[in-house]
């Protein structure tokens, strides 16, 4: 977090976020059927079996409506090493990512093969799934494929496959036909994205001065607009913005509300004022928190300044200003500030 | 139609960029460039696309926070697709065709380096079956690579040639950020980076930006003598399931190419192919012919900025018609997994 000053801030960042879908017919039939330790294929209009089923047709492209159970077990049609497992990928050590052809399957499927070394892997070799203990109704309640007739290895948390497989010994012979599900599934994908989130330039000035607490602005040569918080470029001329100079940490309040909503995440108890604050000297107010005056008592024009936080808690935010409060000073004329709102 | 022709042309690359996801720091430089290409300003622009991608930037928005290296005011004529520029030049050329617009900008941007891209990519594919197993876009180039090494349909010294002479070629490039002098042995004596692939045969993480100026041959700007003329732009895609595709062709930049009219007279191409394997797929499916120059800027191999890479191949083509090196130049963008998606697009110089 402390770069030597000419270079820009970094900082460690992470989004996470589930995606929550619901499903068509189609695949809730399908992850039903993982579920149960059932794979199932979807017939298409020139007779293939397609695992996982399409939702269409490729060729018709009407909708995939007959399906058929396919065996667990199939060949490796093709395959590549993964030496370095990535995070939430089927497995933590070196694997294969494979197209797996399954008996009674005429397309393959995409999954990892659990096969120890790129030595023990070959295209042609014969591979089964191995279930996830917990199965929800998600692609990853078939937990891998792994090399048949290798002798089992233990592995916490994942149950052994051969223990207790569907009568699905001879695919293709004769098929249990599949029941439709009746209720659609819904199946969550958690997301985790990890970044190294680097500032522009004028972000990196701006949040070390931020933590001197000092604010620093910056001018459009074209226009002379003055941007604070300071933008790599005018987005009213798209030219590069001079070098910052420091504002005084007082202004007005242009325009604001009062929250009395609570809601999830909140830090301060409602009744209190967001409110649109300009820098004097500055051309863009930004959002800010006004306090120590009754939130009923807060006006359009009201002069304020800025409340610092101790310098030992700051960082490079803006929340290193605790919030703006009253100088006491008379309110600004409306036609000083009309055309900033 | 309309003639439209590709009229300037600017970009940056690089292994990491060290500044803001929204690449503004990148973007305003580029579109300098472009003004002194044309004499032009923002005011003779009359429409404005993009193409990046969110989950590339870390942040929501992005597209629009990168506006700002435009100068939006008065109020402009402005699009995005969440898909590599050279789709967002088809979208300008489209607007060109309606006559809503006679002149366009046309701009990619990437930070791949922010996150692990090969993983984040996996966001593109089939969020029901694929996503959720977190398949990266090396191992998925790596089943492609080795079904046609196990069925014939190319081998590793043939891989090893495109290696070689893209980094060969990219010795003259100043933004490609893996080149030098390399012979084929060079190649096949580095170790396997995802058996079957090396490193070298995987593009490069690469950030960068790039624009592109269109405009009708009747609005072209006073400084262009030999602007290149899209003669032919077409993109066709392929089923989205993994399976379901003959991952030895690519059916989809077979047909894009039919529809931009071939490459018949091709002098230049400029394929955007991540893994080497891949330009060998392009190469029959495109149907170019042996003496045609492949990749003179050294291709994706040499640099592959997410979201201008596809539009870089348009620009390299276009500059080499403007220079008099080609009559005609064929551009190549791709998009998604393995050749999943293609873009052809023909240019000539104008008679």
């Amino acid at each position: 977090m402390t770069p030597p000053p000419q270079a820009v801030l970094h900082q460690p960042l992470t989004l996470e976020f589930d995606y929550t879908r619901s499903l068509g017919p189609v695949l809730s039939q399908y992850l039903a059927g993982l579920a149960a330790k059932q794979v199932i294929g979807g017939v298409l209009s020139d007779g293939r079996v397609a695992v996982p089923p399409p939702e269409y047709d490729p060729l018709t492209h009407a909708a995939v409506t007959e399906m058929k159970p396919v065996s667990d077990e199939g060949v490796v049609v093709t395959w590549s090493w993964v030496a370095q497992p990535l995070p939430d990928q089927p497995l933590e050590r070196p694997f294969a990512f494979a197209l797996v052809l399954l008996d009674g399957a005429d397309v393959p499927l995409l999954h990892a093969v659990d096969a120890g070394t790129p030595e023990a892997i070959h295209t042609g070799m014969r591979v089964r799934a191995r279930w996830a203990a917990e199965r929800v109704g998600s692609v990853r309640d078939l937990a891998c494929f792994e090399p048949v007739g290798r002798p089992q290895v233990e592995h916490p948390g994942v149950e052994h496959p051969g223990v207790e497989h569907p009568d699905l010994e001879h695919p293709g012979v004769e098929h249990p036909g599949v029941e439709p599900v009746e209720t659609p599934l819904i199946t969550v994908t958690p997301v985790r994205l990890a970044y190294d989130y680097a500032a522009s330039p004028e972000e990196s000035v701006f949040g070390r001065a931020l933590k001197e607490g000092r604010i620093l602005a910056q001018t459009c040569p074209v226009c002379q607009k003055v941007y604070v918080p300071p933008r790599g470029a005018c987005p009213v001329d798209g030219v590069p913005t001079s070098e910052p100079f420091e504002l005084p940490d007082t202004g007005i309040v242009t325009t604001f509300c009062v929250v009395n909503v609570p809601f999830l995440g909140q830090r301060i108890t409602p009744p209190y004022v967001s409110a649109y604050v300009l820098l004097d000297g500055a051309d863009i107010a930004f959002l800010h928190l006004i306090l120590g005056v009754e939130a009923s008592q807060v006006r359009m024009g009201m002069r304020v300044r800025a409340v610092w936080k101790p310098e030992a808690e700051r960082t490079f935010s803006m929340e290193n200003i605790s919030h703006f409060e009253p100088t006491g000073e008379p309110d600004a004329d409306y036609e000083s500030y009309r055309r900033h709102l | 139609m309309r003639d439209v022709a590709v009229v300037g042309f600017a970009q940056r690359q690089m292994r990491v960029f060290d500044g803001s996801p929204n690449c503004v720091e990148l973007l305003v430089p580029i579109l300098g460039e472009l003004w002194e290409q044309t004499g032009w300003t923002k005011q003779d622009i009359g429409f404005w696309c993009s193409g990046s991608s969110d989950y590339l930037a870390g942040r929501s928005f992005s597209f629009v926070t990168a506006i700002d290296a435009l100068g939006a005011v008065p109020p402009i004529s402005e699009s995005h697709v969440e898909m590599d520029g050279a789709w967002a030049l088809y979208e300008a050329w489209l607007k060109i065709q309606t006559g809503e617009a006679d002149t366009a900008v046309v701009y990619g941007f990437g930070k791949s380096s922010a996150s692990t891209l090969r993983r984040t990519l996996a966001l593109q594919l089939d969020p029901y079956t694929l996503t959720p197993l977190w398949p990266d876009t090396v191992s998925l180039a790596g089943l492609q690579a080795r079904l046609g090494l196990e069925q014939g349909a190319w081998d590793e010294k043939a891989m090893a040639e495109v290696v070689a002479r893209s980094r060969t070629s990219a010795t003259s490039n100043e933004y490609a950020v893996r080149k030098g002098e390399t012979s084929i042995d060079d190649v096949l004596a580095r170790p396997l980076f995802a058996d079957p692939l090396r490193t070298w045969d995987c593009a490069p993480v690469t950030d960068g930006a790039a624009a592109i100026v269109i405009a009708a041959t009747d609005h072209l700007p006073a400084s262009s003598e030999r602007p290149a003329v899209i003669t032919g732009i077409a993109h066709s895609v392929d089923s989205p399931s993994l399976g379901l595709r003959d991952l030895v062709r690519s059916p989809s930049a077979a047909a894009a190419a039919a529809a931009a009219g071939g490459a018949h007279g091709v002098d230049v191409a400029e394929l955007h192919a991540p893994f080497s394997h891949q330009e060998l797929i392009l190469r029959s499916e495109l149907g170019l012919d042996e003496d045609v120059s492949i990749n003179p800027s050294g291709g994706a191999l040499a640099s592959n900025p997410m979201f201008s890479a596809g539009l870089i191949r348009i620009g390299e083509a276009a500059r080499r018609i403007w220079s008099g090196e080609a009559d005609k130049a064929l551009a190549h963008a791709t998009s998604g997994v393995a050749l999943q998606q293609n873009l052809v697009c023909v240019m000539e110089a104008q008679a």
